[in-house]
This record gives C-alpha cells, sequence and structure tokens, in this order.
C-alpha cells in the first residue's frame, strides 16, 4: 500500500513539473498582452503600429520605424549569414577532413556561446570603426547591424544545416555522383534540395535570433527613432526600443514599451509557428 | 586545392569549390578576430584592482558582479533542474503515447525556447518584479531566468533519457523494482552525463545573459546581500560598463574574463559531450 502511494504521489508530481512549462506560457502571455492591449487601444491599434512618429515627451506613440528597423536588420542578417551558413555547413558535412572537422566544430561551439553583450561590444570597438571610415558615416546603423547579427547566427545556421545535410540517404549522393556530376555538383544539386526543410528551419531559427537580438544591436544601430532612409542611416529595433527606455519610463509611455514588446512576441509566436509546420511536413515526408 | 585539375571544364564546381572553402574559412576567421582582439586589448588591462571585494568607482571591481553570477546560476539552476529533469522523467517515463496533454506540453516548451531574452526581461519585470512586488532583485533574475532555461534542460534530459536503453528498464522490473525505483536508480543515474550536457548549456546561457537581467535582477554594483537584494552579473556588469562610457579598459577586461569562462564552459561541455558518445557506443 504504502508503495503504490508513493508510486501515485510522484507520478503526480512529476505531472505538476511537467505543467510548469504550460503555466509559464500562460503566465507570460497573460502578463503581456494583459499589460499591453489596454496601452494599445488607449494609443490607437491603427496609430500604434502605423504611426513614424515616437515622441513619449508629447505622449506619441507610433512604432512603425521600429518594426521597420526590425524587419531590415532581420533581412540583411539572413542575406548576410544564411549563404555564408550553408556553405560552410555544406564544408562540414560533405568536404571536410577530420583535422578541419576538429578545428571547425569547437570554433562553432565557440561562436555560439559567446555572451551577445560581447559581440555587440566588439561591433562597437572594432566594426563600427570600419563602417566610419568606408562610408563616412557616424558608422552606426542598419548596415553595420546586419553584418554583426549575420555573424550571431551563424552558429545555428551552421549547425541545424549541417545535421540536415547529413541526414539525407547516402544512395541520393551515390547516384548523383554515378551519372557523372562532380562532388560539388552533388552536394549543392542533389543534396542540399533533398534537406531544404531542415535548411529552412535553420533559416527560420536563425530570423528568431535575429529579431530577438537586443543589447548587441543596441550598441551599434544608432537607435535614432525615425523611419530608416538607407541601410547606413540609423535606426532602432523593438529590441531596442524596450530595452533604452524601459528604464525611466512610467504611465502610458511604459505601458508603450510593454505594447512594442506584445508586437515582438506577435512576430515571435508566428515564428514559432512557422518553425513547427515546416518540422512537422519534414517529419511527415520521413 | 593540388588537384585543380580535376576542375578543368567545370568552372561551376570550382566556383562552388572556392566558395565553401571560403566561408569554411571565414567562419573561423571572425571567432579568430573576435576572440584575439578581445584578448589582446583586454588582457593587458586585467589588473589586480578590478578583483578587489568591493566596487567603487574607482576600482571599477568587477568581482561582486562575479560573486552574483555564480549565485544567479547557481540558484537559477536549483529551480530549472528539477523541473526540468522532471518533466522529462513524465514525458519519457509515464505520458503514453497519443497523450493530448503531452502535445501540449511540447508546443508550450517549443514556444518558451523561441522567446527572445528581452522578452523575458519585459515579463519577468511584469511579474516578479511589479506584481509579486519583489522589486529589483537577484530572486526575480533567477526566476526569470530558471524558466528560460527550462525548455534546454527538458530537451537535453528527455534525449537522454530516450537513449537508455529499454533492456536496462526490463532488467530493473524483472528484479521486482517499480516504476520509481527503475526511474530514481537505473533510468536517471545512466542519463547523468546527458542531463549534465543541458545543465552545462544553460550555465553558459546564463552567464551570458544580459537583457532579460537589466530590468529584472537590476544594476547594482555591490554583492547582493539577499535574494531581494538587487546585483548585476557579469554581462549586466559589462552591459553598465559600456553604457556609462567611462570605463572602455575595465570594459575590455570584462569581456576577457567573460570570453575565459565561455571558453571553459565549452570546453567542460565538449568533455562531457565525449563521454556521452563514448557511453553510447
Amino acid at each position: 500500500m504504502n508503495n503504490s502511494f508513493k508510486e501515485k504521489a510522484m507520478q503526480l508530481v512529476f505531472l505538476l513539473a511537467a505543467c510548469a512549462s504550460i503555466i509559464a506560457v500562460i503566465l507570460i502571455c497573460v502578463f503581456m498582452f494583459g499589460n499591453g492591449i489596454p496601452a494599445m487601444s488607449k494609443i490607437g491599434i491603427v496609430n500604434f503600429l502605423t504611426g513614424t512618429l515616437w515622441e513619449p515627451f508629447a505622449d506619441v506613440y507610433g512604432i512603425l520605424p521600429m518594426i521597420v528597423g526590425s524587419i531590415y536588420v532581420t533581412v540583411g542578417a539572413i542575406i548576410i549569414g544564411v549563404p555564408v551558413g550553408i556553405f560552410c555547413a555544406a564544408y562540414m558535412a560533405r568536404f571536410c577532413g577530420p583535422l578541419q572537422y576538429k578545428v571547425l566544430k569547437p570554433a562553432i561551439d565557440l561562436l555560439a556561446g559567446i555572451p551577445s553583450i560581447v559581440y555587440g561590444f566588439f561591433g562597437l570597438v572594432v566594426i563600427v570603426p570600419i563602417m566610419k571610415d568606408i562610408f563616412g558615416t557616424s558608422g552606426k546603423g542598419i548596415l553595420t547591424a546586419s553584418i554583426m547579427l549575420g555573424i550571431m547566427i551563424l552558429p545555428t545556421i551552421i549547425t541545424v544545416s549541417e545535421s540536415a545535410i547529413r541526414a539525407v540517404p547516402e544512395s541520393y549522393y551515390e547516384g548523383s555522383l554515378a551519372l557523372g556530376a562532380t562532388h560539388e555538383r552533388s552536394v549543392f544539386a542533389t543534396l542540399i534540395p533533398a534537406a531544404k526543410s531542415g535548411i529552412t528551419a535553420a533559416v527560420i531559427l536563425g530570423v528568431g535570433r535575429a529579431i530577438g537580438e537586443t543589447l548587441a544591436v543596441s550598441m551599434i544601430i544608432g537607435n535614432q527613432a525615425i523611419m530608416p532612409d538607407s541601410i547606413l542611416s540609423g535606426a532602432r529595433t523593438m529590441t531596442t526600443n524596450i530595452v533604452l527606455e524601459m528604464g525611466y519610463a512610467t504611465g502610458i509611455h511604459r505601458q508603450a514599451l510593454i505594447a512594442t514588446g506584445v508586437v515582438l512576441f506577435a512576430f515571435i509566436l508566428i515564428i514559432n509557428l512557422l518553425f513547427t509546420l515546416i518540422k512537422e511536413r519534414s517529419a511527415r515526408n520521413e | 586545392m593540388n588537384k585543380l585539375s580535376a576542375y578543368k571544364g567545370r568552372p561551376g564546381s570550382l566556383a562552388l569549390r572556392i566558395m565553401v572553402d571560403l566561408s569554411a574559412a571565414l567562419t573561423v576567421l571572425v571567432l579568430v578576430a573576435l576572440v584575439g582582439y578581445i584578448l589582446y586589448k583586454g588582457i593587458p588591462n586585467l589588473h589586480l584592482d578590478l578583483f578587489q571585494w568591493t566596487y567603487t568607482t574607482d576600482n571599477v571591481s568587477m568581482m561582486p558582479a562575479i560573486i552574483n553570477t555564480l549565485t544567479i546560476t547557481f540558484c537559477s539552476l536549483l529551480v530549472a533542474v528539477p523541473f526540468g529533469v522532471f518533466s522529462a522523467v513524465y514525458l519519457v517515463e509515464y505520458a503514453g503515447r497519443g497523450n493530448k496533454l503531452v502535445k501540449v506540453i511540447r508546443l508550450t516548451t517549443e514556444t518558451l525556447s523561441g522567446i527572445p531574452s528581452i522578452i523575458y526581461g519585459l515579463f519577468g519585470f511584469l511579474f516578479f518584479v511589479v506584481a509579486l512586488g519583489w522589486s529589483y532583485s537577484i530572486l526575480a533574475g533567477i526566476m526569470t531566468l530558471a524558466i528560460m532555461i527550462l525548455p534546454l534542460i527538458m530537451r537535453t534530459t528527455e534525449e537522454a533519457l530516450k537513449a537508455v536503453p529499454d533492456t536496462y528498464r526490463e532488467g530493473s522490473f524483472g528484479l521486482g523494482a517499480g516504476k520509481l525505483r527503475t526511474v530514481f536508480k537505473v533510468v536517471l543515474p545512466s542519463a547523468v552525463p546527458g542531463i549534465l550536457a543541458g545543465v552545462i548549456l544553460g550555465v553558459g546561457r546564463i552567464v551570458g545573459e544580459t537583457a532579460a537581467l537589466i530590468y529584472t535582477a537590476g544594476t547594482v554594483t555591490g554583492v547582493a546581500s539577499s535574494l531581494l537584494s538587487s546585483g548585476r552579473t557579469l554581462s549586466v556588469h559589462m552591459y553598465a560598463l559600456l553604457s556609462e562610457g567611462l570605463y572602455m579598459d575595465q570594459a575590455y577586461a570584462t569581456a576577457v574574463v567573460l570570453l575565459i569562462m565561455v571558453i571553459i564552459i565549452n570546453a567542460i561541455s565538449s568533455l562531457v559531450a565525449k563521454k556521452v558518445a563514448g557511453k553510447a557506443a
């Protein structure tokens, strides 16, 4: 009797622990939406989402510049990071010898482990001066942030793509070779297309990381809350908007920042949903 | 590259080969440049002053921040590991196939792992700091980070548990042990290296975290005297130094210490990973 009671009790404990993540997600949703939605309706959802002016001192809150800023840097990061990442993943999966792999693998793990604040610092003291010299601007701006984020998403892209390429059956590669294709052609014309859902998942994870990155971006993007007019101009993302002003914001200003977080959260939820759908599709294909 | 003749008449293949090699070289080069530059500029700035027990505006010591980092890391693990491991045990050992709850748990875990740290920071601020009235405190930071690393611990533990061969469980049942005894005496012990790998990844995330901590644990410079007082971790310390803009030399030194921590964490993690792989083989 005692034993079976213990069994039942512990099973309940395990079950409750397993519900922790559900409770966490519910709490996060309740507190984010509960605080953000009232602010949005007070400002007016349309005004909030499409307003191009962010002037907390005049109680004008439009976050379109930040949405555009976030999209610009994310697209920039993808343009820079994805090709390099996929080529590098192909190198690791199909081109390099064991010796090179032994160097590359820990290098990429280390890239993944470096704190974002250190990336931001490196961007500030190295990339910003270089951009300043080349373009004669302040050096801070969308392009600088895109380069930095492109580097930061590399480990994610490489690791996920590499395992996707490795998961393709060997026979695809051999078949292509047998048809007279070169090694390169076999990898890029058969293996990579066959691994496309895994690689797409890698890119989506990269998008999630780039759009959510905060401090590294805040140091090198310039942080002007204006509509960016070129890739060299300063901008502000949704994430940096929150972190820059949360410290001193009160009242409706603070709520507007939380609402910015809600918009970002909505973006992330959509990205997550896409990721899940693609993963499910690739699981069904197997 | 010595087989250049093999690419004769195949310019496309040669171009691809060059792109592939260049990309791999570029990736390593970026890492070397980053680590090299920070070590080169930072090591000369490492003075004993930076490691004094108390922070003053003269010595800008990072010691209190290091101590806070250790406290916050330890306590976050203390919260997240039991929850993470127990949920993984439920998912792998108890939940039946096609269980609806399992689907929900997976969905929420994946959602959690996709949420960026600034959202965790905002949530931690709204919930722990404001709604629960903890004000800026390392406890608020600990709880926020614990939620943040929960999916990581869950996923790695789940994989570790799945890797335990069913014969172990059958053997244990065959000897008359109950389910609970089997889980604690047979399954979990053999999954320890895998769980440890997840814990180390979690440590790495906590040490590098900034955005989730600024508005939960706050940015007070001293050692947090209790769980309800504010204190900054090393990453937050570095952020504060940079945003004050007066302490570039100290920021370089802090970056060196952070990098060294990350390198050590990575080394331990690859050691553990090797052990896991060795066991599986």
